[in-house]
């Protein structure tokens, strides 16, 4: 025990303290926030580009109607100025060209003419201007006809949009709100991160058993540990170097999302407001900002309402159980071969299952109870990742024990199997490996 | 005193016998010469020593009781296939491997400095291993194997990758270790180091012990009754004189001294040899031939694979 974790403490400094594992722990989180920063300071530029735009009028509709809005402004010109800008429109100050002809009014079309690529922001706002113009002058016309002069009262009364408000039912009979998009939100999540953290951390095990083999160190070592030892020792050194990681990211993220939030704070919330309430208008009135807050609070409710502490419980659970399997095996398929081209081979059966359940999660997302979900979350080589994201829809007991006694099985199997390649397989060189002979050696004795 | 038996060890992978029946028995502070042709089972034996792998049959004995698990830290190995960390810095790979066999780290600081002192490596601490040459790399291991003070040391080609100088150098170690109380296993194709280390030898041959005894004895048993003689006279007369129970291999004549290598045909004692030369010429010297291990292995062998045959 004492030397295992010898070796865990061995191979978890050996990768920490490894200047790719710094700068790539440091480095990703400030990319991200990096890449982020980078895409809001561009947007909130990009808007204080100041644009003209000539307009052509023929429908005579909206002469003196456009006003200027945000940082673009509209400049009126009449059909010989326009025929002549068509052509010259780069040599002129105008950033486009709008043509506005005269059947716009039954036929719904106008026409926007630039040298660039006309920023799609700005293709709604004339869409948006020209329709709201449009529309207000039809519903003028109405009013006129018909006399009812609260008509936009009268018609905003009318629009309605249901929220569905599911209710879950417990065995105790308490109904509780659920969403299935927070459950499908949560559900992907987790399934990716567990499948990438087994990816990433068990392809780190092969490697280093895979080092250890062609170095030829292995049998120093081994004449002082059991092989299991060394196996086991570098499989949870190496787990914790992927915790250390995440740790790391986690803290990072959260402060430079602070950082990032308060450096670009006025501004941002500024434009978010302002897109909201923008995208808010062409909905039309009916969803206004209270109930947006609304929204909001009954999302936070929904969360809260999600199983948490289950869904905390066999996160842990899965994945743990799912890294050792697929580790294990990993740090096997490593001890068997002695160069890269067979590895990979060998690899493919052992990572299939696992990119198989990855494309679970659609089918479990469309229906969390149907048999693709049923059986991809009992079966234990997908059941890591399709039942952790069923998990969060709820999951029968029995079919969450069933799944989790089958996984533990397997996982035990699993280790034993691999640690019998292993001690074989560390010591077998220049044997191009097949599925025959890794049969025999499950059934050598020691 | 006995330190290390091997006893009735047997061991098959899938349908190769890789040893058979086979018992070696190691006296404390002794040199073992552990011999044998390519894939005899030699490397099986020594994992089955340092319990990397299991006898299917056949017991162990370290002092006199079974071995045990934890009794790996009483061994030092420097296997044939060697190899360190070589992104690891040397002190640290040092430290590393003697706490995997047991050591607490201040010990195996302690040993470790002794060490490299000894062999002149302490500017190699802070070095990684893949800066070092092969030879440097070598001394590292040879220190690694040593560092926890093991009662038995198992060497499987220690020399191979040494230089002429620091080979001799190892030689020198590995004498005094077994001075210091250690019992040594040895195992080399290399014939002449055998004849200098071992105290014993035990010889394998397709999984099968074909030869066991002190080097000296076996030596003497693998002797074909040749004598070399370097005498005063005329080749002619001592040629005659030999008659048909001894066979002339070879001669050579000079101003000073003639010498001729003489076979026995059948059993007869030395006085024989020499009466029958003595009327014939002026002997100078007398001696009989003992083979060297390398004669001695290569007939071992190729009796033992005839009889097979």
């Amino acid at each position: 025990m004492n030397k295992t974790i010898l070796i865990l403490k061995q191979e978890y400094l050996k990768r920490v303290k490894k200047k790719s594992f710094i700068i790539l722990t440091l480095l990703v989180p400030f990319l991200f926030a990096g890449m982020f920063a980078l895409i809001i300071f561009l947007s909130v530029k990009d808007d204080k580009q100041e644009r003209t735009i000539a307009v052509y009028d023929e429908s005579t509709l909206f002469l003196g109607e456009l006003e200027q809005e945000g940082y673009t402004r509209y400049h009126f010109i009449p059909k010989e100025e326009y025929d002549r800008l068509k052509t010259n429109l780069k040599t002129s100050s105008f950033y486009a060209l709008l043509y506005i002809p005269e059947d716009v009014y039954t036929n719904n079309a106008a026409q926007l003419i630039s040298e660039k690529q006309v920023p799609l922001e700005l293709e709604e706002q004339i869409s948006r201007k020209l329709s709201r113009f449009i529309e207000n002058d039809k519903r003028q016309k109405i009013i006129a006809e018909t006399g009812i002069s609260d008509l936009d009262d009268r018609l905003a009364a009318t629009r309605t949009s249901v929220r569905l408000n599911t209710l879950k039912v417990s065995e105790t009979g308490q109904a509780r709100k659920s969403s299935s998009e927070v459950a499908f939100i949560a559900s992907y999540a987790m399934g990716f991160i567990i499948y990438f953290f087994v990816f990433m951390y068990g392809a780190m095990v092969m490697r280093s058993v895979m080092e250890e083999k062609k170095n030829r160190i292995v049998e120093v070592i081994i004449s002082s540990v059991k092989p299991f030892q060394l196996m086991s020792g570098k499989i949870i050194g190496t787990a914790l170097v992927g915790l250390t990681q995440v740790a790391i990211w986690v803290v990072i993220g959260l402060i430079a999302l602070l950082a990032v939030q308060s450096f670009f704070s006025p501004e941002v919330s500024q434009q978010m407001g302002q897109s909201l309430m923008e995208s808010r208008q062409g909905m039309g009135p009916a969803i206004a900002q209270p109930a947006g807050e609304q929204q909001l609070t009954e999302m936070m409710e929904l969360i809260g309402n999600l199983n948490l502490p289950l869904i905390f419980f066999s996160f842990v659970f899965y994945f743990l159980a799912g890294y050792l399997m697929y580790s294990s095996l990993l740090g096997a398929v490593g001890a068997a071969v002695d160069n890269d081209e067979d590895s990979q081979q060998m690899v493919f059966p052992i990572t299939f299952p696992l990119i198989l359940s990855i494309m679970l999660l659609f089918p479990i997302a469309r229906n969390p109870e149907g048999p693709v979900a049923f059986w991809g979350s009992i079966i234990p080589f997908t059941s890591p990742v399709a039942m952790l994201a069923r998990v969060p829809y709820g999951v029968p007991v029995w079919e969450l024990l069933l799944s989790m006694f089958l996984l533990v099985l397997a996982t035990w199997g699993s280790i034993w199997a691999a640690a019998k390649i292993y001690r074989t397989g560390l010591l077998m060189y220049g044997k191009k490996v097949t599925l025959k002979e890794l049969i025999k050696w499950l059934r050598y004795k020691n | 005193m006995e330190l290390f038996s091997a006893r009735n060890v047997s061991k098959v992978f899938s349908s190769t016998k890789a040893l058979t029946n086979v018992s070696i028995s190691v006296k404390e502070q002794s040199i073992f010469g552990l011999l044998g042709p390519n894939g005899a089972g030699k490397t099986t034996l020594i994992r089955i020593i340092n319990q990397i792998t299991a006898p299917d049959e056949g017991e162990l004995f370290l002092e006199n009781r079974k071995i045990t698990r934890t009794d790996v830290a009483q061994i030092g190995y420097l296997p044939e296939e060697r190899g360190l960390y070589k992104k690891m810095k040397v002190g640290e790979q040092a430290i590393y491997l003697a706490q995997l066999k047991g050591l607490s780290k201040k010990d195996a600081l302690r040993n470790l400095k002794h060490w490299f002192e000894k062999f002149e490596m302490t500017g190699w601490w802070n070095k990684k291993v893949e800066e070092l040459s092969k030879g440097m790399q070598q001394k590292v291991q040879f220190v690694t194997t040593v560092v926890h003070k093991p009662k038995l040391l198992i060497f499987d080609e220690p020399f191979s990758g040494f230089d002429p100088i620091n080979a001799n150098l190892l030689k020198r170690e590995i004498l005094q270790l077994r001075e210091d109380g250690a019992t040594i296993i040895f195992s080399t194709h290399n014939m002449g180091s055998v004849e200098e280390l071992c105290d014993h030898i035990a010889l394998i041959n397709k999984s099968v012990k074909i030869e066991d005894g002190p080097t000296d004895e076996i030596r003497q048993k693998y002797k074909s009754n040749i004598f070399e003689i370097k005498y005063k006279g005329d080749f002619g007369l001592v040629d005659k004189a030999l008659g048909s129970r001894f066979k002339v291999l070879e001669h050579t004549e000079n101003e000073k001294a003639n010498q001729v290598k003489v076979q026995y045909l059948d059993e007869g004692s030395n006085n024989e040899l020499l009466q029958a030369i003595i009327p014939a010429a002026e002997i100078l010297a007398f001696e009989e031939i003992i083979p060297g291990m390398n004669d001695v292995f290569i007939k071992a062998v190729q009796e033992s694979n005839n009889k097979n045959v």
